[in-house]
């Protein structure tokens, strides 16, 4: 038997059957770069002496991490990226239109079970929350992929996760994900696939599912994978522009038995995580890291910058206020996930608590703009790294949580489980 | 092809944001990119590493993010090749494809200390220091890969490829 990307990576290699360790050509269906990488790959891409990418629809720019443009250099390279699209006429969102890529993407019905999808940065792994096969690459990959339409890949072996039990309130995909990590570090998955099942997961919300794929590259995997059930159906049929139908039996659970490893979990009694600097597996239950107080909490990113995220931050901020010492920056992933979170009334719920909402965009993530920290500055964020310097200063620190634990924090001014608030409620 | 050259010597997950942090980001020209890299880490890396030199790292090498950016900006600084106990996965690709050579090898790491000389042949995957008088053997690469590093990186090799179909 064999495991989720062994099939669909035998089908676009064309071939039988494929073994892990076996280097093969794969045919891409969508080619993803940013406004950092897809300059280097349009350099790249015309050192290869083609004039057409391979297929205008299969070929997309999205232009989220320095935009709307942050200095002149990034609006020099924005603008590279915006001509070439145009000139090739691609698939690109604009400012107003964009959103973080890896939201945006599966939001506007471009992925589908049993895909494979290669983009210019390291989480588009997110994808195969949707149980397609997607991994990052750097530009030169992509720019022979954009050229082309194929790239050569190493079949990775496949680790299953499996979760059990009931998770506790208050514990997210973000929770799961760290715990992860946590256990098994950040290269314990190095050149595999994460593929993540278990009770746990059928019964987790498909933004959960995006938060976990996401983060399968910060343990050094290829891909996180999540097979097809109703909940992803469903994810599909509101979201798809194409039609989708079960065109293979790649994507469902065929009892798999060609995992190189099973690791399992009882998630009964986990809390919420904190990945403490500078390495997202430093991570602690929130019951036990003590005082931290914090300048800065960041919600947001192709990791927590989706509608239940937010929801999730809303129920805990409604009627209530922000720490005077904290800067709290809260980014919908989307212009979707902003519009839905308007007309749900949560961004005056974040308002009125004394947050500031932005439009969407990696910014401060990466230490890009919109909360770059000072020297000594600590930030709490829903991001997915906290190595030195991620979001500014290499003399700050970045902690990564959930979105109950940020909102939480936000409050308290230091990093604070939701059990905390709701105990203060009741006093 | 033989390289030789003085360590540079790092620990484990020496990832992208400090081999060229995100603030670096907005520039792509190599020698630019050069004169901050590693700055988080060993903030004298640009000044003093010189031509040839090489990086020995334990594991996880070049993790985090897809920049290319980064093996970019140490091949430009003049590093002539990494030698690491593991890479991470989209690095390895990234240095192959842009010709900077990387050597995955479990021995050699532990007793090389930086300033030590190694003579390295990327042929044969022997990797001598002459400071300690020992020689390791890499991993052999796969001869895919190799087929790629001939080429002398990604661009090159679909060349040939486009060529001949
Ligand atoms: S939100 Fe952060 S991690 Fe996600 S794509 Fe943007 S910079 Fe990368």
């Amino acid at each position: 038997m064999r495991t989720l990307a062994e099939k669909i990576l035998a089908a676009y290699s064309g071939k039988e059957n494929v073994k892990p360790g076996e280097f093969v050509n794969v045919k891409v269906d969508l080619v993803l770069s940013n406004d950092i990488t897809a300059p280097l790959a349009i350099r790249e891409f015309q050192r290869l002496g083609i004039s057409k990418v391979f297929d205008s629809k299969k070929v997309i720019m999205v232009p989220d991490h320095f935009c709307p443009n942050k200095d002149i250099q990034s609006a020099e390279q924005a603008k590279l990226m915006r001509e070439f699209a145009k000139e090739q006429g691609i698939i690109y969102f604009e400012v107003g239109r964009m959103g973080i890529e890896h939201v945006l993407l599966p939001e506007q019905g471009f992925v589908l079970p049993g895909q494979v999808i290669v983009g210019a940065d390291s989480h588009t792994c997110t994808y195969g929350a949707l149980g397609a096969f997607a991994t990052g690459m750097g530009s030169t990959d992509i720019a022979v992929a954009m050229a082309i339409g194929e790239i050569w890949m190493k079949v990775p072996p496949t680790i299953n996760f499996v979760y059990h039990g009931k998770l506790p309130k208050w514990v997210g995909g973000k929770d799961l994900i760290l715990y992860t990590i946590g256990d098994i570090g950040v290269d314990g998955a190095l050149y595999s696939v994460m593929e993540f099942g278990g009770e746990v997961i059928d019964e987790l919300s498909m933004d959960g599912r995006f938060t976990m794929a996401n983060m399968a590259v910060e343990a050094g995997a290829k891909a996180g994978m999540f097979k097809v059930d109703g909940k992803t159906e469903e994810y599909i049929k509101e979201h798809s522009r194409h039609r989708y139908s079960r065109r293979s039996e790649e994507c469902y659970p065929p009892g798999n038995t060609g995992y190189s490893k099973i690791i399992e979990y009882d998630v009964s009694k986990i809390e919420p995580q904190v990945a403490f600097p500078h390495i997202p597996s430093n991570t602690k239950c929130v019951s036990q890291v003590g005082d931290i107080k914090l300048d800065q909490v960041v919600i947001g990113s192709c990791t927590n910058g989706r509608l239940d995220d937010l929801r999730v931050v809303a129920k805990l901020l409604k009627e209530k206020q922000i720490h005077p010492e904290i800067r709290c920056i809260i980014l919908p992933g989307s212009q979707k996930v902003y519009l839905d979170a308007l007309r749900e009334g949560l961004i005056e719920i974040f308002i009125e608590a004394g947050a500031v909402v932005s439009t969407p965009t990696c910014g401060p993530c990466l230490g890009g703009h919109m909360g770059v920290l000072a020297a000594g500055e600590r930030c709490l964020s829903t991001t997915n790294r906290n190595f030195v310097g991620r979001m500014g200063s290499p003399k700050s620190e970045v902690y990564l949580a959930g979105p109950a634990v940020a909102a939480v924090s936000a409050i308290l001014g230091r990093i604070a489980s939701p059990e905390e608030l709701l105990d203060s409620r009741l006093s | 092809m033989k390289l030789r050259g003085k360590v540079h010597k790092f620990g484990s997950n020496v990832n992208t944001d400090v081999i060229i942090p995100a603030r670096y980001l907005s520039i792509s020209e190599p020698a630019e990119l050069a004169k901050h890299c590693m700055e988080d880490i060993d903030p004298e890396f640009a000044t003093k590493v010189e031509s040839g030199d090489i990086i020995v790292a334990t594991t996880n090498f070049g993790c985090g993010s897809s920049r290319e950016h980064a093996p970019l900006a140490i091949k430009a600084s003049g590093i002539s090749c990494i030698i690491a106990q593991s890479f991470a996965r989209i690095f390895f690709r990234n240095a192959i494809n842009i010709g900077l050579p990387l050597l995955e090898c479990a021995g050699s790491v532990a007793e090389t200390e930086a300033g030590d000389i190694l003579e390295v042949d990327l042929s044969t995957g022997e990797i001598k220091n002459i400071s300690k008088n020992k020689t390791v053997m890499a991993n052999p690469y796969p001869e895919f890969m190799m087929d790629i590093i001939d080429a002398g990186g990604l661009i090159e090799y679909t060349k040939h490829r486009l060529q001949s179909i």
